[in-house]
Parts: structure tokens; sequence; C-alpha cells
């Protein structure tokens, strides 16, 4: 399972949350690394603990959460390392994309002062080079008259543009991973098909992506594996082409399912959704989470909760009983 | 340069700083205060340079004892019951109560806003502990708090300045802490940690500036709430002492004087009113100008 190439190790990560009505388990038992140059995806609903997966590794978690098991970036631990530590690796190890264009941008800082602060800050660059590096980085990720833009506000520019600003940011200190949450969500279709291209330039060049999503087409486009999360465990995790032509788990089957097509379908046009709700944090069942709403469960499900395991003869692990490309396991 | 097409105003460049000025100047009050006040400040700065009287310097002449404002004599507001021009020890008076007011505002924006923004930055336990300290400052009542720096210290103009700033940034430091908690939570926060910045300047350059609209609007009530603070300790025996002078204290000494020499009372307190009044119509104006929901 370790990778000595691996640029990100997360081991048995844990993620829980003290809140007034007791422990809340976020993210269980999740194992997943990045090597350098890939770019990973991880899939779920809403709830389903992704974020707070990625939280947790650049020690981002609200104050109460709580993260145990293991996260290392290039062999050193971050997990419970000091703010200090953490600080060399966040920036120039490790760069940050997050959800909202809108807010991720200090709303009365001009671009400039953002661009150039974390440079200015670890002595990277002198204030002229800071500058020279600035407008390189917004020429980057396609903004015209980057001279201009230095000098506005967040609030001037559009949506599209301040993510990538935000992206320009997040590469300013030329991190070696990326970690992206959610970068599309918050923008319109035409701004996001650009941002995913710049994502691919970007990975293009040798930055290993972690991406964060709930978009399976962003996934397809972009990312080499995908590590489906349901109920804060990683139910299926496969290479992104077996993942689309054959899924083994029930849930991704069903994700893939619902996702709208132009030809073929249902014949009544209607989409297909997943019946039922995902389990509420802290409510988890004893047994599959995905058991409730799986039409292939069975009282096995139920009751004992399947290990991810990879499959003989498949390159992709899965946590399922009844894996659906293994006919074979019913025995 | 096509400024105006079809009467559309062209974007504007402006910052949060520029954008709140251009709001202050279109309120009228707020400007107007504004200008009242300016004009206040140079009157107590000029103003008793332009008299041929000193502050505790007693006309002898025979009238001159607790004479009306007049023209002629020279005394323009008046004499006090000791002789002293009145004109003099108003503008003195002024001069010192907004000096005590506006060190000891910046007294109290310095320590509260650092004071609070670091806890309200960091939370958790620091927090806990930081807060409980301003609880247990705010228990104390702080008269007796100001009494004994003054019979420590002995009494000067500088110690006021502390005691009254000392405590003032109690409640500037809770209404900071609470907006850095809110801000803390915010996604350009999160940014910024997760790009590595150390903590002492995300507070100060990404945390802090967004609060400074609530701290001025405070800071400029505040000031009010300082002059009247200092008139109160003047009035105790434990401010300014004599033959220096404070708006507060020459009210005081005037109310004693009410039923023969209205001046005495009538032209301070009209003073002290105007400033305080401009005051918060300035804070009020300023308050609208750097709300940011008023914006756009």
């Amino acid at each position: 399972m370790t990778d000595p190439a691996a640029l990100l190790q997360i081991e048995r990560l844990a993620v829980r949350f003290g809140t007034a009505r007791g422990p809340v388990q976020a993210v269980e038992d999740v194992s997943l690394e990045v090597l350098a140059g890939e770019c990973v995806a991880v899939v779920g609903e809403s709830g389903s603990g992704k974020t707070q997966l990625l939280l947790a590794c650049l020690g981002l978690l609200a104050q109460n959460g709580r993260a145990s098991g293991s996260v290392r970036f290039e062999g050193s631990e971050l997990l419970g390392a000091s703010e200090a530590a953490l600080n060399r690796v966040r920036g120039t190890g490790i760069g940050l994309l997050s959800q909202d264009p809108a807010s991720s941008l200090t709303p009365h800082l001009r671009i400039e002062t953002q661009l150039v602060e974390l440079l200015l800050d670890r002595g990277l660059a002198s204030t002229a080079e800071a500058r020279q590096l600035a407008i390189a980085g917004l020429r980057e990720v396609e903004i015209a008259e980057p001279e201009a833009r230095l000098r506005q506000y967040p609030h001037e520019l559009s949506g599209g543009m301040r993510q990538r600003v935000a992206l320009a940011m997040a590469l300013m200190g030329r991190p070696r991973l990326l970690l992206a949450d959610e970068p599309t969500t918050a923008l319109d279709v035409s701004v996001q098909a650009r941002i995913l291209e710049l994502l691919a330039r970007v990975r293009d060049r040798g930055l290993a992506l972690l991406i964060i999503t709930h978009d399976l087409g962003v996934v397809a486009g972009l990312a080499d594996r995908v590590a489906v999360m349901y109920a804060g465990r990683i139910v299926e995790h496969a290479p992104v082409e077996q993942l689309f032509a054959a899924p083994s788990h029930p849930y991704t089957a069903a994700l893939l399912a619902a996702v709208p097509r132009l030809h073929g379908g249902d014949a009544s046009g209607r989409l297909a959704g997943i019946e039922g709700d995902p389990p509420r944090p802290g409510e988890t069942p004893p047994g599959c989470a995905f058991a409730p709403r799986c039409k292939r469960a069975t009282t096995r499900c139920t009751q004992t909760r399947p290990e991810l395991r990879t499959l003989p003869g498949a390159s992709d692990a899965v946590a399922c009983h009844w894996p659906l490309s293994a006919e074979v396991e019913l025995a | 340069m096509a400024e105006t097409v079809l009467g559309l105003a062209a974007p504007r460049r402006a910052g949060l700083w520029s954008d709140a000025w251009s709001r202050l100047r279109r309120s009228r009050a707020a400007w107007i205060a504004a200008l009242v006040l300016a004009a206040l400040v140079l009157a107590s700065l000029v103003g008793p340079s332009l008299s041929a009287y000193a502050v505790d310097q007693v006309d002898w002449t025979q009238a001159a004892l607790a004479s009306p404002p007049s023209l002629d004599t020279g005394h323009w507001f008046g004499t006090d019951a000791n002789g002293r021009d009145l004109f003099v020890r108003v503008w003195i008076g002024t001069r010192v109560s907004l000096l005590v007011a506006v060190l000891a505002t910046i007294v109290s924006v310095v320590i509260g806003v650092g004071w609070g923004a670091t806890a309200g930055y960091h939370g958790g336990r620091l927090d806990d502990w930081m807060m409980r300290f301003v609880d247990v400052l705010y228990a104390l009542p702080y008269m007796f708090f100001v009494i004994i720096l003054t019979v420590v210290f002995g009494r000067s103009l500088v110690l006021i300045f502390l005691a009254i700033g000392a405590v003032g940034w109690l409640t500037m430091a809770r209404i900071v802490r609470g907006q850095s908690l809110a801000l803390r939570q915010r996604e350009f926060v999160e940014a910024a940690i997760a790009l590595g910045l150390p903590a002492h300047t995300i507070i100060f350059r990404h945390v802090v500036p967004n609060v400074l609209g609530t701290v001025i609007v405070y800071a400029t009530l505040t000031v009010p709430q300082v002059i009247l603070f200092e008139s109160f300790l003047s009035f105790l025996g434990l401010g300014v002492q004599e033959p220096l002078t404070s708006l507060g204290r020459l009210v005081a000494e005037g109310a004693l004087e009410m039923e023969t020499s209205p001046w005495l009372l009538l032209i301070p307190s009209a003073v002290l009113g105007t400033i305080l009044l401009c005051l918060n119509f300035l804070g009020d104006g300023l308050r609208d100008a750097l709300d940011p929901r008023e914006r756009r």
C-alpha cells in the first residue's frame, strides 16, 4: 500500500468532531495516496466527509475537530505537526484552491498585495521580483492585462476571474501538490470549462492534484484515479476509465446512472435518482452505510461492514459484499 | 473619456476607504459635524493666543470679578468669580478635553484591537483566558482603579490618558473579538492560512482591516464618553488640576455660580454639547459610510 514515491500519503485517517450532541465521525479509515504529477479525485455527495478529508491534510479543521491516523507529505508527518512546521508546507508544498472564488480573496486588499504576500513573507523574492512573478502568475491563468488587474480589488473582478486569481494565488508558492475543494461548483458552465482546462494544464506541467468534487464530469476530464466516498469512508477506489466503464460498488453505479445524458438512458426521460438519504454523520448503521438504499443489500450488508479490498484480477478496490463486477463473490 | 454613457457613471476604481469617504461626504449631517469640529479644534489651538489674558491670569480691575461677556473689557466670554478670562479658559479647557479624549481613545483602540483580534482569531483556550481577564477587569469598579492609580503615581494629565484608556479598551476588545471570531470562519482567512502565512500577518493584514469600520465608529462614540468621564473625574478633583482646566471642570464650576453668573455655565456647556453632538453625528455618518451592507 505504501509507495515511497508518493507525494501525499493518507493512512487510516479519521476525523471526529466533538459536538454538543456527542462526537460525530466525519471521516473514517481513509487511506489514499497521491503520486507526484498525478491527479486523484475524491467524489461523494454533500456530507460524505470529502471536504473534511482535505482540510485535515492541511491542519485546517475547525477547533472541535480531531484527526487521527497519518498524513505524510514528502515523508513528513502533517497530523499533529506544529503550526510552524505546517506553515513551511502550506503554500510552497501544498496549495489550496477553495470552493468559492468570491470569498477566498480578502476583500480589502489589492490583487497584487495578496499575490505577493506569500513570496515576501517567506523572503522568496524581492518586492520588484514578486511583482513580476505576480504578473507572470496571472498570465499563466490567462488573465488579460495582468498589470491593470494587480491594482484592482476582488470585487471589481468577475466570478470566473476571481477563481483564476485564486488559482494563481495558490500557485504563487510553486507547490508540488494542489488541493482543490470543489473548484468549479460556484461557477457557471463556461467558466467551469476554463478552470478545468487550466487545472489540466497545471497538471500537465507536473503538479499533482487532489480534487474534491461531486461532479463526475470534472472527474472524467481530469483525474487519473478516483476514490468514491460515502458516509465518511472510501467505498470504491479505481482508475478513472474502469470506474466509468465498470463500477463495482452499487453506490458508484447509482451515481453514474444519475448523471443526465443526451442520448439513451431511461425511455421515460426521467433521471435515475438514488432513493433515500445518506445517513447523517454520527448515525451510520453498523453494517454497510449504503445498505438502506441499496437494491442488492442482504442481511449480511446490514450487519457487517465490508472492508475495502482489491478484487481478484481487478485493479480497483471496493468495499462491498456483493460487488457488481465480480459476480463470483456471490458464492 | 466616456465618463457617462447613457447617464451611467463609469465604474469607479474605488477601494473600501475611498468609497466610504465619498459616502461620508454625501452625508450632510456628518459633513457639517466634521466641519464644526474642525472649527472648534482650530479655535482651541489659536483661541487662547487671541486674547490678552493668560489661563491663570487674574484681572485685578474692580469690575472684572464675575463680569458678564463684553467686548469692551476684552473678556469676550466674561470672567469667572476669580476674575480669570473665560474665553481663554474655555479654549484651553476644550484643548485639554479633546486631548484627553483623543489620546485615551487611541490607547483604548490600540490595546482593544490588538487584544480582541488576537483572542478572536486564535479562539479556543487562549480566547477563554484573554476574555476572562477582560471580564475580571470589567468587574473591578473602575473609579476605584483610577483612584488607586492617581494615589500611586500622582496626578498628571498623562495618567488620565492611561487610566481612561486602560479602562476603555475592554469594550473595544469585546467588540473586535466578536467580529474576529466571525471573520476567522471566512474563506479568505482560511485561504490565507492555507497559504502558510503566520498568524500575526493574518490577524493584522486580513482580519483587523475588516473590523476597522466598526472600530472607527465605536472610537468616535467613545470620544464623547471619555470627555464626560474626564469631566466626572475632574469634578471629583481627580482629574485635571488648577490652573489648568477642562470643559468638565468649567461646567462644574459654572454650575456653582449658575444663578449669579449664568454665562459661566452656559458657554462651556454649549461648547461641550456641540462637541458631543458633532462627534455623535460624525460617528453615525461613519457607521453608515463604512457599513458593508450599504455598499451597493
